[in-house]
């Protein structure tokens, strides 16, 4: 019964939503959902518009999922997550194409591999079967953010260098590219964020030694 | 047929699912680790990928799209059920996932066992359903080119897999800065890849 007397921002809870920005981020330790997060990061608009999808997807499926938790099958679990998921994904699409029909466009499939991204599953096989709904709640949301705040920074760094903006607003002066600076071209192209992500890793275990792998 | 290889040619070096996409990227980074899983991941991967695309492509063009139903009835031609696509292709892929997993098991006991846990695995791969709705959105114009960027998308992502798992077997005896180690310089080597496969971009098809 002591569980249910505990406060709804315990240091425990406090911790679900604050651990995934760092010792165990779901893209630099977890190794989950790299795919959509490495294709819309060109610009910070669709970064930051794909990681509130994620974070809504992420919550509420996560509380689904944790309220049926008692009721699905494990032999068929995958395929009741699938569903939630998928269902999510499918509204957040749906209200994306109305209110914000050139993101929806720049996004194009990626807003359909929320589905896939294995962030979500990971997390509903993880933590929401075994979990309350809260606590499922707060674990959603703390891990979407976490893959959402990479996101955010990977498209800064890209679409600053990349083409001198920062959320499509000029920020590098004229004056400076009258000195001779130039945009580097080689930040938009794909292959780059997965070098900056991979400086971020290095950076992160660089200041947090216990995540350094052995291999 | 020419524009049929041309599609393939395409799908598999200048489209690439990893380079290009990075489709399929959790399994890609989890299962590299030596060349014998890889390969067998990545044949798993272009067969699964080579069934549930031009099937997909049939329920697309026969059930889903804005007036796709009016082999049944003439009443039906104005209605979209296009919405519907991502569950209905995400189920196709987790049952097609699971027959082509039955099939393998019965015909072929040596190959399913090698697989082992990576058959189920693919079911939530995103190459896969990528590959689906990347054929949505690009309007193949019939089945046989739908079939095409299908394969193509497999061994692209094949030739991927089995590269990576290679050069990180490799480089276990490299002098890596610690912090870098692993998924670190698993990473920039990707992007390196990338880089070099971008050489494929200029060629015209």
């Amino acid at each position: 019964m002591s569980a249910e007397k505990e406060p709804l921002f315990s240091s425990k809870n406090i911790k679900l939503l604050t651990d995934p920005m760092n010792d165990s981020n779901p893209i630099t330790v977890q190794v989950l959902g790299i795919c959509s997060a490495l294709a819309v990061t060109v610009k910070v608009k669709p970064a930051f518009v794909l990681a509130i999808a994620v974070v809504v997807v992420m919550a509420v499926s996560n509380v689904v999922v944790s309220l049926l938790r008692k009721t699905i099958p494990p032999r068929i679990r995958i395929i009741v997550q699938l569903v939630v998921i998928a269902s999510m994904v499918i509204l957040v699409d749906q209200v994306l194409k109305a209110f914000l029909f050139d993101v929806s466009k720049q996004l194009s499939v990626f807003v359909g591999l929320i589905i896939t991204n294995c962030i979500i599953m990971g997390r509903l096989e993880a933590f929401a079967l075994n979990n309350k709904p809260w606590q499922s709640f707060l674990d959603g949301i703390g891990n979407a953010a976490g893959y959402g705040a990479i996101l955010i920074i990977v498209a800064f760094f890209r679409e600053l260098l990349g083409s001198g903006t920062v959320w499509g607003y000029k920020v590098i002066p004229e004056s400076v590219y009258d000195f001779g600076y130039e945009n580097n071209g080689l930040m938009i192209l794909p292959p780059m964020a997965l070098i900056v992500v991979g400086a971020i890793i290095w950076v992160q275990r660089a200041k947090n030694k216990k995540l350094v792998e052995s291999n | 047929m020419e524009n049929l290889v041309n599609i393939f040619i395409k799908s598999v070096f200048i489209d690439n699912m990893i380079f290009a996409y990075f489709l399929g990227m959790c399994s890609y980074l989890a299962v590299s680790k030596t060349v014998k899983t890889s390969t067998g991941l990545g044949l798993a991967v272009i067969f699964v990928l080579g069934f549930t695309v031009p099937v997909s492509y049939l329920i697309e063009n026969y059930l889903l799209k804005e007036g796709a139903l009016v082999w049944l009835s003439e009443s039906f031609a104005d209605v979209d059920l296009s919405f519907l696509s991502f569950i209905i292709f995400i189920a196709l892929i987790a049952s097609m996932v699971q027959l082509v997993e039955m099939v393998i098991e019965k015909f072929s006991p040596a190959l399913y066992s090698s697989l082992g846990i990576f058959l189920p695995l693919i079911a939530v791969n995103c190459a896969i359903l990528g590959g689906a709705l990347f054929m949505q959105e690009r309007a193949y114009n019939n089945i046989g080119e739908a079939t095409a960027f299908a394969l193509g998308s497999g061994v692209g992502w094949f030739l991927a897999i089995v590269g990576i798992a290679a050069i990180r077997e490799k480089i276990r005896y490299s002098n890596i800065p610690d912090p870098l180690k692993g998924l670190g310089i698993t990473f920039i080597i990707t992007g390196l890849m990338g880089i070099a496969f971008m050489g494929f971009m200029g060629i015209k098809l």
